[in-house]
């Protein structure tokens, strides 16, 4: 609705308050004439008519509109109106993640606009104050005005990097929401929901775009686990503790189909590879029964993809459980100078692990101590400090 | 006879602030300026605030990377300028990728439009 009315004004302020406006005439209208049959038609027809009134009467002022995209006429249709709806919103999502935004500031956007959370539910999500998020998005709002960034779909040339970077604006919300960086709970549900929304959305926009289908498979497939991720009195289960029975068995028939779909793409993307590795979990009976060289194989690939230090480490991981923590320990040891890793408490708890493994109980002590530092969310601190009471009985 | 471009650096908060008294004092300077140096003056615009600006660099691969904000690297000074005009950002961005900036990058910022 947001989508479509702003479509009309070219400007997000002012399609914010027609839509505003369509909610309070809906309950003054409705109290009278009763709740219309379809009430999400309702209220986007009497924003975008609001919205038409203001562009008339702007342009009876002769004002200089930005971004206007669409003739008003054409959008009075209520034919044009049902049709557009999918790509209002697909408009949108382009602009809210344009590469010329901060990644950040992309995805409070994406938030505000696409999800409706309010600015103090952002607010939240970023550990930040109302104000603060507030002046980001006034901030935002502007330079897309001024520097007149567009409300349109990208051209096919430019398509491909231009999806990407909505796909890592909607990754981003889900893994936040996943393992909250702080706090006393391990997941966010709320921005987990709205990541699988957003994710459902751009698959039902772009059907064929087998990015989009690698990331909600990556997604639903992540999600399937969340049930056992940690115990009833809420600590962190590793994957090896999880009740298998407990996952979300819809999802995963539902997850994996759809990774064999983003597969068929070749070379296999980012998130196609990863959701593969989450299918490859999903489907194994126990921890023990695992494809472990698969897995690597998986991670190799996944490398080459998307070579970040964060997949090393991971890759490392899995290498230590196909061949052992010794090989593991050599794995890790080759990224042990890599900087964007040196305050990561994934490397040092991984190290622990497997020194732990290994008999080495000094030196994984000091691993767990210096992961214990590393991370802030209460969860994880909790298992790891778990682990170290472990070591010295 | 030589050619010269005078840039002109001011506390943007400041600007942002300023009252409309100040304000009129300084368009009107700037109206005097042009008018005094109307023989000399070759063109000059207004930009809008750097909290506007987009900047682009290429990566290693020679891919395009687009950024928010101004050019801050200190190492780098301004060597040249092109004004142009483009539909949209997407555009400007498309075209200003074109430069080749090899020792540095290029700033997209809009010129301000007075009403």
């Amino acid at each position: 609705m947001l989508a479509a009315t702003i479509r009309v004004t070219g400007d997000i302020d002012v399609g914010e308050e027609c839509v505003q406006e369509a909610y309070s005439r809906a309950l003054t209208t409705w109290s009278r004439t009763g709740i219309p049959r379809n009430v999400g038609a309702w209220l986007t027809t009497v924003a975008r008519r609001r919205a038409i009134d203001v562009l008339r009467r702007q342009s009876a002022q002769e004002r200089l509109l930005p971004m206007i995209v669409e003739s008003a006429e054409d959008a009075t249709s209520s034919e044009a109106e049902r049709t557009n709806i999918p790509d209002d919103r697909l408009r949108l999502i382009f602009t809210c993640c344009h590469p010329s935004l901060a990644i950040e500031t992309q995805v409070a956007l994406t938030l505000r606009l696409l999800c409706g959370l309010t600015t103090s539910e952002v607010a939240r999500a970023f550990l930040v104050t109302e104000s603060t998020m507030a002046a980001r998005i006034t901030r935002a709002k502007k330079k897309i005005k001024t520097s007149h960034i567009p409300y349109r779909v990208p051209t096919a040339e430019d398509l491909p990097t231009r999806i990407d970077a909505v796909l890592s604006v909607v990754h981003l919300v889900f893994t936040t929401g996943h393992t909250a960086p702080s706090g006393s709970g391990l997941m966010r549900r709320d921005l987990v929901e709205r990541a699988l929304e957003l994710a459902r959305m751009l698959r039902a926009l772009l059907p064929s775009d087998a990015g989009v289908t690698g990331l909600l498979a990556l997604i639903v497939l992540t999600d399937a686990r969340q049930r056992t991720r940690t115990g009833d009195d809420g600590a962190l289960l590793l994957l090896s503790q999880q009740d298998r029975n407990q996952w979300d068995r819809g999802a995963i028939v539902e997850g994996t189909e759809l990774v064999r779909e983003a597969l068929r793409h070749r070379p296999a993307g980012r998130f196609a590879l990863m959701a593969a590795i989450a299918a490859v979990h999903a489907e194994a009976p126990s921890w023990e029964a695992t494809d472990w060289p698969e897995i690597v194989a998986l991670y190799d690939l996944l490398l080459v993809a998307w070579p970040s230090p964060v997949v090393a480490l991971n890759r490392a991981v899995a290498v230590g459980i196909a061949d052992g923590p010794e090989a593991g320990l050599r794995a890790l040891d080759e990224l042990a100078t890599e900087p964007h890793l040196s305050t990561y408490n994934y490397l040092a708890s991984a190290r622990a692990d497997f020194l732990r493994r290994l008999g080495r109980s000094d030196e994984a002590r000091l691993a767990y101590e210096e992961a214990l530092l590393l991370s802030e969310n209460e969860v994880e601190r909790a298992f790891l400090a778990s682990r170290l009471t472990e070591l010295d009985d | 006879m030589s050619e010269y471009l005078v840039l002109i650096y001011e506390n943007e908060a400041a600007w942002e602030g300023a009252d409309a008294e100040t304000m009129g004092e300084m368009m009107k300077g700037h109206q005097v300026f042009g008018e005094r140096n109307a023989k000399a003056l070759r063109g000059g615009n207004a930009l809008e605030s750097t909290t506007t600006a987009t900047s682009l660099r290429r990566d290693p691969s020679g891919g395009l990377l687009v950024s928010d904000g101004p050019f801050a690297e200190t190492k780098e000074a301004l060597g040249g300028y092109y004004v142009i005009e483009a539909a949209d950002l997407d555009e400007a961005i498309a075209m200003a990728g074109q430069i080749p900036a090899l020792f540095g990058g290029v700033e997209i910022r809009p010129i301000r439009v007075f009403d």
